[in-house]
């Protein structure tokens, strides 16, 4: 713990001002078919430094460390190591000049051994073959340089996910890094897995290596960075010493509270109504691994709003309640009786309503929109033989109640804009109106009209009487839509606000 | 012949034709085929030896029916031919058999012997499907280890002799002729009627085309995919079952290994026909296009006196052809839409 601090307080100082910068980004400008991704963007990374990078989704944040680590080559700018201008084409010409990046999703073997992991691709070989020897030695030498000991010849898959990340850290050593990029690190993380993390990356700045620690976890990135850095809607907002910032000025940097980027969806009012009649109640259920004791009541006339980052347990929630992920512990009852369904059949049977996240995930590209609406009534609407006829009638009834175009049933769903498929997706479940309706991210990467119009039948669905739960990684989609907010973290209910002025601050430090 | 209607849709006539590859390359095959050995041979064109062809296939087209349910929700059962031959053997089992032949059998009358018989092929078939959904066995693997069993049965049930005797009512479905006709060819017929039905016109028709479709969206729009999957593999070996039964029937004997082309020619048939192997995509229609092509290529090298060695290797190439281009359809179907 000393030693922690005392490298700490090491390192707030030592970077800043002496010595010049290991990587520098100058006037960074990145355009994606005409919209701007960054825009004029100034970067700097001392030697030996914890750099935080924060920033909601699609601030710029991503699309910055992949040109840092060679994945987008084109772009308007300069980009010095060392002082000198470099150009990357690939991620493997970063890695040779010492940037190496630890992705989210990690990307390990996990049926090789720990050793052949931290060597993918570069296995030692003597005589021909490899030097197995030799292999896990070293592999054991560099893990036990980071202060962990681990056998070199465990199973990959074996270790816990904490570790796994350590492995692959090491990796991204081994290969020469001296900038590591580290994205969303701790979000899969318990509190002592953080706490080693921190430990370890404390012994790399001790080192003189830098490290890039992207994060939405602000406490996490108030507690290791020297600097952070805020991004929002493609502009670096600031580049402050951590020690002048707490969590809420970042949190009004990243949201721009105040400024003339004020917009909708910034707060919202909320009328959880606990007298209203309960539809279904989840009891402290959990899938034994990314769902942990979670409890939530969804009540008819209500839409409850799910809050959280990405992998904070939104989408196994989601599953969780619609049959798809299996429970291992608690209990869900819904209209009073308790259920436990073994299949998404089961669930639709008890009406139960589900739109993923992804709509590749529930619509069916190559047929027609009247047979990709009509799969979920085809029960109800005929026994043994189909009635296109009557499966086109009702198709037609939601095609212009919801106004998809081009207002026929025959067009392929593939040929429809992503606004119009996921008004399909939506006219699924509204032929017989379900009890409870669970929707993942149902205005993600919509325009501006179409997003309103999906605002506008949730809505409506929510007065007539359906129980509705949205989950979302994006605070504005919640304050638009919810009555009632639950803030998930690491598999857990982090928070629960029921009425009042929400504001998307709260959201943001609640996660 | 599934011929969906957005041909009308934009895009035109390239989208069409991109659309109905999988559809229009068989039917011009097969076409060409024909006029290939109608010049070729004075004895093709005739009635008499288009009856033979279709008796020939007769067989494989109700174990191809099957398939063609299976290929259709993304799936395979390699164990088809096994099976045909381990349900005639079952069938023969429970016939008395002539006192030359030393062989073990249960005299029963033929109804009775039917009906425990089907009962066989659905129990096979119920030990697949619960291998592939209940345990998640991939079928590649599960329906490996069926065909091995169904060998196993055949090998215990036979042990190396051979039975001569079938109920009355499977040697006259099998062997027997109509007014010229082969019951075998009515028989099939039927069970391409009702498959057509059942896969065009049935909601279980539909979900299985959905299920191969995109398998993921079918689960989330509350289909219960395992249920149909195993419906599937169910129908796939009652249908290998019965053209077990009329199988041996038509052979005239039951045997070790009775029906060891059949696996081959079955799935070439239902992939020759165009339908895809990704599933989803396909039906009857293309299965009975595939079934001509095949039948009309080996009775046309029959008859045009060609070296026996050298047929395998073009029904090979034939096989190899098809598969690019049911592969090559697939790809531009993904790139039309």
């Amino acid at each position: 713990m000393s030693l922690d601090s005392e490298l700490r307080t090491g390192g707030v100082d030592a970077p800043s001002v002496n010595l010049p910068p290991l990587l520098e980004m100058k006037a960074v400008t990145k355009a994606f078919g005409g919209i701007a991704a960054l825009k004029d963007v100034d970067f700097s990374i001392q030697p030996g430094e914890i750099h935080g990078l924060v920033g909601e989704n699609g601030a710029g944040k991503s699309t910055m460390m992949k040109i840092i680590a060679g994945v987008y080559a084109g772009f308007d700018g300069e980009m010095l190591v060392d002082g000198r201008p470099v150009h990357f084409r690939h991620a493997a010409d970063a890695l040779a000049a010492g940037i190496g990046m630890v992705h989210q999703e990690l990307s390990i073997v996990p049926d090789l051994t720990v050793a052949e992991n931290v060597f993918l691709g570069s296995q030692p070989v003597r005589g021909g073959v490899i030097d197995w020897r030799g292999m896990n030695a070293l592999a054991k030498q560099q893990i036990a340089s980071l202060g962990l000991e681990i056998d070199p010849t465990t199973r990959m898959g074996a270790l816990p996910v904490g570790l796994q990340q350590l492995v692959e850290l090491s990796r991204v050593l081994f290969s020469g890094a001296r900038v590591i990029i580290l994205d969303e690190p701790t979000s899969a993380l318990s509190p002592p897995e953080v706490e080693r993390l921190f430990t370890v990356l404390r012994r790399l700045r001790a080192e003189g290596r830098s490290i890039i620690f992207i994060s939405h976890f602000l406490d996490d990135v108030l507690e290791i960075s020297d600097r952070v850095t805020v991004f929002r809607n493609g502009r670096k907002v600031i580049t402050e010493q951590t020690y002048a910032l707490t969590k809420d000025s970042i949190i009004s940097h990243m949201i721009g509270r105040g400024s003339i980027d004020m917009h909708m969806g910034e707060s919202a009012t909320l009328c959880g109504d606990d007298t209203k009649p309960i539809a279904m109640q989840a009891d402290q259920i959990g899938d034994g691994r990314n769902l942990t004791d979670v409890s939530l009541t969804l009540r008819k006339g209500e839409i409850t709003g799910v809050y959280g980052f990405m992998g904070c347990g939104q989408i196994e929630l989601a599953r969780a309640l619609f049959g798809k992920i299996h429970l291992k512990s608690g209990k869900m009852v819904l209209a009073g009786k308790p259920v436990r369904f073994g299949s998404t059949a089961a669930a639709r049977a008890a009406g139960i309503a589900y739109v993923p996240e992804s709509r590749r995930m529930m619509l069916f590209r190559t047929e027609p929109v009247y047979k990709n609406i009509s799969i979920s009534i085809l029960d109800r609407i005929s026994r043994l033989f189909v009635k296109p006829g009557a499966e086109r009638m009702i198709a037609d009834a939601h095609v212009k109640d919801l106004q998809i175009k081009p207002q026929t049933t025959d067009t392929i769903l593939g040929n429809l804009s992503g606004g119009n498929q996921q008004k399909v997706a939506l006219a699924k479940w509204l032929t017989h109106l379900p009890e409870v309706l669970i929707l993942s991210e149902p205005t993600r990467g919509m325009d501006v009209g179409a997003k309103e119009d999906v605002i506008r039948i949730v809505k409506s669905l929510r007065d007539r009487g359906v129980a509705i739960l949205v989950l979302s990684t994006e605070p504005e989609t919640i304050l638009t839509l919810a009555d009632r907010v639950t803030v998930m973290k690491k598999g857990r209910v982090a928070r629960e606000f029921t009425q009042g002025q929400l504001e998307k601050a709260d959201l943001l430090s609640a996660a | 012949m599934t011929v969906s209607v957005d041909g009308r849709s934009k895009g035109g006539v390239k989208r069409f034709l991109a659309e109905q590859m999988r559809n229009i390359a068989p039917i011009f095959t097969l076409l060409a085929l024909i006029l290939f050995f109608a010049t070729q041979s004075p004895v093709f064109f005739s009635v008499a030896n288009a009856l033979n062809i279709m008796g020939n296939a007769s067989i494989t087209g109700i174990i191809a029916v099957g398939l063609t349910f299976v290929i259709l929700t993304a799936e395979i059962d390699l164990s088809v031919a096994a099976v045909a031959n381990a349900i005639g053997i079952t069938m023969a089992f429970f016939t008395a058999q002539p006192d030359y032949v030393n062989i073990a059998y249960i005299a029963l009358p033929g109804g009775i012997a039917i009906i425990l018989t089907l009962l066989a092929a659905f129990g096979l078939g119920s030990i697949t499907a619960f291998g592939v959904t209940k345990i998640g066995i991939p079928s590649f693997i599960m329906t490996l280890a069926m065909m091995q069993i169904a060998n196993g049965i055949s090998a215990l049930l036979v042990r190396g002799q051979i039975a001569y005797e079938f109920p009355q009512l499977i040697t006259t479905l099998g062997s027997g002729t109509f007014h010229g006709i082969r019951w075998s060819i009515i028989v099939c017929i039927l069970f391409f009627l009702v498959a057509h039905l059942v896969l065009t016109y049935t909601r279980f028709g539909r979900y299985v085309y959905m299920v191969g479709g995109n398998r993921e969206a079918a689960e989330y729009s509350g289909v219960n995919v395992k249920l149909i999957i195993a419906s599937v593999m169910v129908i796939c070996a009652m249908c290998s079952g019965i053209a077990g039964m009329l199988g041996v029937a038509y052979f005239g004997s039951a045997q070790q290994n009775g029906f060891d082309d059949f696996l081959l020619t079955a799935i070439a048939a239902v992939v020759v026909g165009g339908t895809s192997l990704f599933g989803g995509r396909g039906g009857i229609g293309n299965t009975i296009i595939g079934l001509l092509v095949l039948g009309v290529l080996n009775n046309g090298l029959d008859l045009i006196n060609i070296d026996s060695f050298l047929k395998i290797l073009i029904r090979g190439l034939i096989l190899l052809i098809a598969l690019v281009i049911n592969v090559y359809a697939q790809k531009l179907k993904e790139g039309a839409t």
